[in-house]
């Protein structure tokens, strides 16, 4: 089994090379200007502007294709920067390669994509520049609130909003009408009957994914839900158990008890198949879900599907909730922070640049102006019926609840959820069983990790 | 253990002339010169990660509260944390059932292909070996694909059928898939093993055996198996380290799977889910290696209870 030793020595090797870097990143950030207060010093405009006409090269990590268009309108802006947009992975890839250049206090890039849940897993330990110091305050206007709370955490300012995450119900308008659905479930009862009816004609309305942790606590969210908590400094909240939670969770294990939802894990191949072939009704999903159905596998069902709100709670107090988006952060150390500040600013708020978010790039739009272009709303999408969908993005990132906390140790969450709550999806056990045992695992990791857990 | 070494083993004895001590020196300083590229790179690659490995577990760094000396404690936690144990008790399943029938199919195999009775013997080592070939990455995604339950090609030959099958990625069925995976990848890796040693056998016993009315099955069985106990041996340690060390298969189902695999399915999967996902090197480290320490302790066992019956055997 020579290869297997061999490939197992590897990653013994390169398990104890990463702990080498590890160590010797611990004692350079102890001593590194990376523990720097960034607030104590405060830069003013002129101070960017400055820094702007001198050559510089700043890099920035991040993996929607597409970007060096935005890099080359800010290089024509100012011809003495240059920028290198690098994709080292996506999401978990890139954050495991910056946490090691971090660590190891050299290699980490001036700017980097970050999803908002794994925002504080950087700024825990001090990995991110609070952007208060360059004025970054003044954005806070042109973000919708509960966007902007998703970077300004209270302690600091830690990115600039690219991108947002509210969620829909994108349906199959021809089962529907099949089933005799004929108009899309407004609250979460209507959304059992119709999930009882479309049933009957052999498909299910959705699959409540084991696999996707973000989807359920998106679902959580919409809720009212405020399972995690964080003081920015050691104090953490943990609270699946809420009523909000477990109100969604009976709801889910009603309509698994009786056969109408799915269990099967999301964005597999036959997941993809499912929606292709009319496996599943509705795909209740994110703003960037259509990127997923119109390009590839679902292209012979266009024109058949529409975008309905979120089946709601209280038909009175609509609610949305948002699953995923990311921002532009700095990273501490970078030897460039004004004009990395000024590419971050630039990209996610100049009009051009993020009307090419929008249109190129097929992100929501994060900043006000850009959502409320009048031809982003007005967009027509073919694959959906000529549906003008972005107009019910809008309308659920306006309810969006405010305040939605995450923990600062997010990817253990991400992975406990395959174990517990997820696993009692898949298996057909019992839910609330699996929350308990979700909510304990957590507990338990952020202690070691040294967490005080309220 | 390179295969192309065993295969192409020198069965030219060894010169016994005897030298003067000057050309011996001048060769003693070649010889050093010549493995010095190794020692390099064991030093660099193997014993150094080695040795930071073990200082490393013996602190804890937290996300809160930084790094502090602990000493033995990481040691103590990985005896009673049953994730680990899980794992460990899964691979010794592996290392029961699935390399007792690996190791008797390749010796089979090779048997089967030394007895000359076999047509195209040339083409039935090749397809044996061919799986050993296949990076277990691939291997994995592979079987994964013939495994899946609406897509797979075993589940739609038993839907045309008729018949039911099994779920083979649940979580009754996850251990006896991946031990499957594991059989198929290694079986003609360790009978080029055992084939070259049977290979340098010398003939005039099987034809003095033959004279003596021995069959085929007679001559497999008290001549060449008691013969290549050496080789039998080397397989079977080789084994045992890479089933504790199990990774790739479980690690690449966990994409399939997540649910059923969990971040703990075998220790080195572990290790690595503490490693890179939980933040937890110094955790991770010590697993690696207590588990290095248990690899040892099973070979060295083994090879000392099966050395001590041999010489039992012999005397």
């Amino acid at each position: 089994m020579k290869n297997s030793i061999s490939s197992r020595m590897r990653t013994l090797g390169a398990l104890a090379l990463a702990g080498t870097l590890a160590l010797t990143g611990c004692a350079a950030g102890a001593a590194g200007p990376g523990n720097g207060s960034a607030s104590e010093q405060k830069y003013t405009e002129e101070d960017i502007q400055a820094a702007l006409k001198k050559p510089t090269t700043i890099t920035y990590w991040q993996w929607t294709p597409g970007i060096e268009k935005q890099a080359k309108l800010f290089q024509e802006k100012y011809p003495e920067i240059t920028v290198n947009v690098v994709n080292v992975g996506q999401g978990p890839d890139e954050y495991a390669k910056l946490r090691t250049a971090i660590k190891a206090g050299k290699g980490a890039p001036d700017l980097a994509m970050i999803e908002y849940q794994f925002l504080d897993s950087f700024t825990v330990n001090g990995s991110l520049v609070d952007l208060t110091a360059f004025g970054a305050a003044e954005s806070k206007d042109k973000y919708p609130e509960w966007l902007w709370s998703q970077v300004d955490r209270g302690k600091g300012i830690y990115g600039f909003p690219s991108n947002a995450g509210p969620m829909a119900n994108l349906y199959r308008k021809d089962i529907y009408d099949a089933a005799g659905v004929t108009t899309p479930p407004a609250t979460w009862t209507e959304f059992a009957d119709a999930a009882a009816k479309i049933r009957e004609t052999g498909s299910y309305i959705m699959t409540l994914p084991g696999n996707n942790a973000g989807q359920t606590i998106g679902y959580f969210w919409q809720a009212g839900a405020k399972p995690f908590g964080f003081d920015g400094d050691k104090t953490i909240t943990v609270n699946l158990d809420s009523p909000e939670v477990q109100k969604v969770t009976d709801n889910f294990q009603d309509l698994l008890d009786k056969g109408l939802v799915d269990n099967s894990n999301d964005f597999t191949d036959s997941w993809f198949q499912g929606i292709a072939n009319g496996k599943y009704a509705s795909w209740l999903t994110a703003a960037w879900g259509p990127v997923f159905l119109d390009s590839g596998t679902a292209a012979n069902t266009a024109g058949s599907w529409r975008v309905a709100p979120l089946p709601q709670w209280d038909a009175s107090k609509p609610r949305s909730a948002n699953w995923g988006g990311n921002g532009t952060s700095i990273v501490k150390g970078s030897a460039n922070p004004l004009v990395a500040y000024a590419f971050a600013r630039f990209l996610n708020e100049d009009p051009v640049s993020t009307k090419m978010l929008a249109f190129e790039q097929s992100q929501f739009p994060a900043t006000i102006a850009q959502q409320e272009a009048p031809d982003f709303a007005s967009n027509t999408v073919p694959f959906f019926g000529d549906q003008e969908i972005n107009r019910v993005f809008l309308d659920s990132s306006a309810q969006i609840d405010t305040g939605f906390q995450w923990l600062p140790i997010m990817d253990f969450v991400f992975q406990s959820y395959n174990e517990t709550y997820g696993k009692a999806i898949a298996d057909g056990t019992n839910l609330r069983a699996g929350l308990t045992a979700w909510q304990k695992a957590i507990v338990e990791y952020a202690t070691t990790q040294g967490f005080t857990v309220k | 253990m390179d295969v192309m070494a065993v295969l192409s083993a020198p069965s030219a004895s060894r010169a016994a002339k005897p030298r003067t001590s000057a050309s011996k020196r001048v060769q003693n300083r070649a010889a050093y010169l010549f493995v010095t590229p190794f020692f390099i790179a064991l030093i660099a690659l193997v014993l150094l990660p080695l040795g930071y490995s073990a200082y490393l577990s013996l602190y804890r760094e937290q996300i809160v509260g930084g790094v502090s000396f602990v000493g033995l404690e990481n040691y103590i936690t990985a005896f009673s944390d049953p994730k680990f144990l899980e794992g460990l008790g899964r691979v010794t399943t592996i290392l029961l059932v699935q390399v007792p029938i690996m190791l008797a199919l390749s010796l089979l195999f090779a048997l089967i292909i030394d007895s000359d009775r076999l047509r195209a013997s040339k083409f039935f080592r090749l397809a044996i070996f061919v799986p050993y070939a296949v990076p277990s990455v691939i291997a994995t995604l592979m079987w994964g694909y013939l495994y899946g339950g609406e897509y797979g090609p075993i589940a739609q030959l038993g839907a045309t059928l008729g018949l039911p099958t099994p779920d083979l990625l649940s979580q009754e069925w996850m251990l006896t898939s991946i031990m499957n995976i594991i059989t198929w990848e290694f079986v003609g890796y360790n009978m080029i093993i055992l084939y070259a040693s049977l290979r340098t056998l010398p003939t005039e016993v099987f034809e003095a055996a033959r004279m003596d009315g021995a069959g085929a099955f007679r001559v497999a069985w008290s001549i060449k198996i008691p013969a290549i106990r050496p080789a039998l041996l080397l397989t079977l340690i080789f084994s045992i380290i890479g089933t504790f060390q199990v990774f790739n298969e479980p690690s690449l189902m966990y994409k399939i799977a997540p649910n059923v695999i969990g971040a703990s399915y075998t220790p080195n999967l572990y290790a690595y889910n503490l490693a890179f996902v939980n933040q937890q090197v110094n955790y991770a480290a010590a697993l690696a290696f207590f588990l290095g320490i248990v690899i040892m302790v099973v070979s060295f066992t083994v090879q000392n209870t099966i050395e001590r019956r041999n010489q039992k055997a012999m005397g």
